[in-house]
């Protein structure tokens, strides 16, 4: 078991301010206000920290884009707008941490010199929402946002956001169009955030994680950070894991350790439910590519998996996937792939903004086609019509989205191909579902 | 609208920066959803435009776009079942097929004594303790027929929401 710097003291009673001061909590801020802003960010570069909500750009560099000299106000905003089937990670440590994610709010708001910032949190998390407001008043009433926090001079109001259903709304942009009371379509950019993001602001939007890692960055130093975990994957990641497995939950790892000790450990997944055989593994959030057994536990070459941002790319789009937001599904022998993949298929099409017309169609007639395969209505044509529909949408979009909905569908259809054409074949689907 | 609902309204929209009011039509059409039997009808939608001081379209476009805005009146309870992926892998489907069973009714519709509204939705971020379903502003996670039925019956005598603010503290 590694060191834990997101989930530590889980069993101590940490959910109110008081437990949560009594084990160190929101000494960073005090420890913040001793620094130069640029200081942090400093620290926060050479801590390697990468972004977890899943597109992992380094968070200290996307700070420094910061436009610190337009003279516009600055905005903060945490990316609280988990939606990525397979990720339950920032719930998870909202719910039972919601000051970790408060102090990280302060420490950075104050690195980057924001005095509103805004905690957009999916609206379906109302309960967690409410969590944390009541968290944020034991955080003014304790002095650690309001006016002259501590006496440094340096004020801040921090708010709870709901949105109201909408996977987009995880986009950053998307989630600032949303955050502005609008529909939730991602942006055109350039112009980037940092310079034109929250009422055409400079502004910085971290997820959770990221910003729950933060304090602990402030404390210890970027150094002591970046000595965790490997080459570029530097730190602890939280790991959500689903689906056919003993222990379903959320891990903090070192990023690092084999994929082969996370399914199978007892401290981990525990390994596959009922005594089943693993099939395949989704490992970063429904968006990634699927890897079949062989290729979730050892690369191409034969090397062990690791569980790291380089090892699970490893062999590109062809053999290797995504570490993503950690959204880690676990599928047993009995799976089928077809049916799981229609399911993912429908999932893009309902949460397509329909902004851009390659995802808005391309989006249904995957569904579409998925939807007759697995029902034995498909032709052998239609397997490659899907694959050939994904490329079509890949990098034709304003966001991601577009890449996001394709990749799961090209994958699939590489790596499980045979049980395309057996649905094709037996006209229906050879699992019992 | 009431006058406390409006006092409210007057609280969240100083949550955003002067002359950014419109920030606050998500958590301003949560709450009279709440007030208005669960759903949004045109009236309370011109209602909130005319506070918010913007176009009735600026709100209608913004409450169909989110799926948690109904537009339509609904059952009392809406039992939202997540119907992704990874619910799916560990029984989604049965338990929508039991709640379907027991109450007599299928997707998007409501049941004949106006108590329960199914529908299927989209990843709730409970994969881990799947299946789930999302009655309110709460959670039902690990769900089995049997504690499905339990949950039907709590409802049923009205004592469901009650523990729920009482386990979550609100």
């Amino acid at each position: 078991m590694g060191i834990k710097i997101l989930l530590q003291d889980l069993d101590q009673d940490i959910f109110s301010i008081e437990g949560y001061r009594a084990k160190g909590g929101y000494e960073s801020v005090r420890k913040a206000f001793s620094m130069p802003q640029d200081d942090i960010i400093e620290e926060v570069k050479k801590s390697g920290l990468r972004g977890r909500g899943g597109a992992s750009f380094p968070t200290g560099l996307k700070w420094s884009f910061l436009d610190r000299k337009s003279g516009k106000p600055r905005y903060y905003v945490c990316n609280a707008d988990e939606s990525e089937p397979g990720t339950f990670k920032d719930r998870f440590l909202m719910e039972k941490i919601p000051h970790r994610l408060i102090e990280g709010m302060i420490v950075s708001s104050y690195a980057l010199g924001a005095h509103k910032s805004y905690i957009y949190i999916r609206g379906e998390l109302m309960w967690i929402a409410n969590r944390l407001k009541r968290a944020i008043a034991e955080a003014y009433r304790d002095g650690f946002l309001g006016q002259n926090i501590l006496g440094s001079g340096y004020d801040l109001d921090l708010y709870v956001h709901p949105g109201a259903g909408a996977y987009i709304c995880g986009e950053e942009t998307a989630l600032l169009e949303s955050l502005e009371g609008k529909r939730g379509n991602p942006r055109m950019k350039p112009p980037f955030s940092a310079t034109v993001g929250l009422y055409g602001c400079p502004t910085v939007v971290n997820n959770v994680e990221s910003i729950a890692s933060i304090p602990w960055i402030v404390m210890n130093g970027g150094d002591a950070y970046a000595q965790i975990g490997i080459g570029k994957s530097t730190g602890t990641k939280l790991i959500s894991a689903c689906g056919h497995i003993n222990n379903p939950g959320t891990y903090e790892i070192d990023l690092g350790m084999t994929v082969e000790e996370f399914i199978y450990s007892d401290a981990y997944c525990g390994g596959i439910k009922d005594g089943k055989e693993l099939k395949a593994v989704i490992p970063g959030g429904s968006s990634v590519p699927i890897l079949p057994k062989s290729l979730i536990l050892k690369t191409a070459a034969g090397e062990p998996r690791l569980m790291t941002y380089e090892s699970l790319m490893e062999g590109g789009f062809e053999t290797g996937s995504m570490l993503g937001s950690g959204g880690f599904i676990v599928m047993d022998e009995t799976t089928c792939i077809v049916r799981n993949t229609w399911n993912f298929a429908r999932f893009y099409h309902h949460e397509s903004c329909g902004q851009c017309s390659p995802c808005r169609e391309g989006t249904g007639w995957i569904e579409k086609v998925l939807h007759r395969i697995e029902h034995g209505h498909g032709q052998s044509k239609d397997i490659d019509l899907i694959v050939d529909i994904a490329r079509k949408m890949e990098g034709k979009t304003i966001c991601s989205f577009g890449d996001a909905a394709g990749w799961p569908v090209a994958s699939a259809v590489r790596h499980f191909r045979d049980e395309f054409e057996a649905h094709v074949n037996q006209k229906g689907c050879p699992f019992s579902c | 609208m009431r006058p406390e609902l409006l006092q409210t309204f007057d609280e969240l929209v100083a949550c955003y920066p002067e002359g950014k009011e419109k920030s606050a039509i998500l958590p301003i059409l949560h709450l009279v959803q709440k007030e208005n039997d669960g759903y949004l009808s045109v009236a309370v939608m011109d209602e909130v435009a005319a506070y918010l001081k913007i176009q009735p379209i600026e709100v209608y476009e913004v409450a169909t776009f989110y799926t948690m805005f109904k537009l339509k009146p609904t059952g009392k309870y809406v039992l939202e079942v997540c119907q992704t992926g990874p619910c799916c892998l560990v029984g989604a489907d049965g338990i929508i097929a039991h709640l379907q069973n027991t109450l007599g009714i299928g997707m998007n519709e409501t049941s004949a004594d106006g108590l329960f509204t199914l529908r299927g939705v989209e990843c709730l971020a409970a994969c881990g303790t799947a299946p789930v379903m999302q009655v309110g502003d709460y959670y039902c996670e690990n769900l089995t027929p049997a504690t499905t039925d339990a949950l039907l019956t709590e409802m049923r005598d009205g004592t469901f929401f009650a523990r729920m603010e009482r386990e979550n503290g609100d």
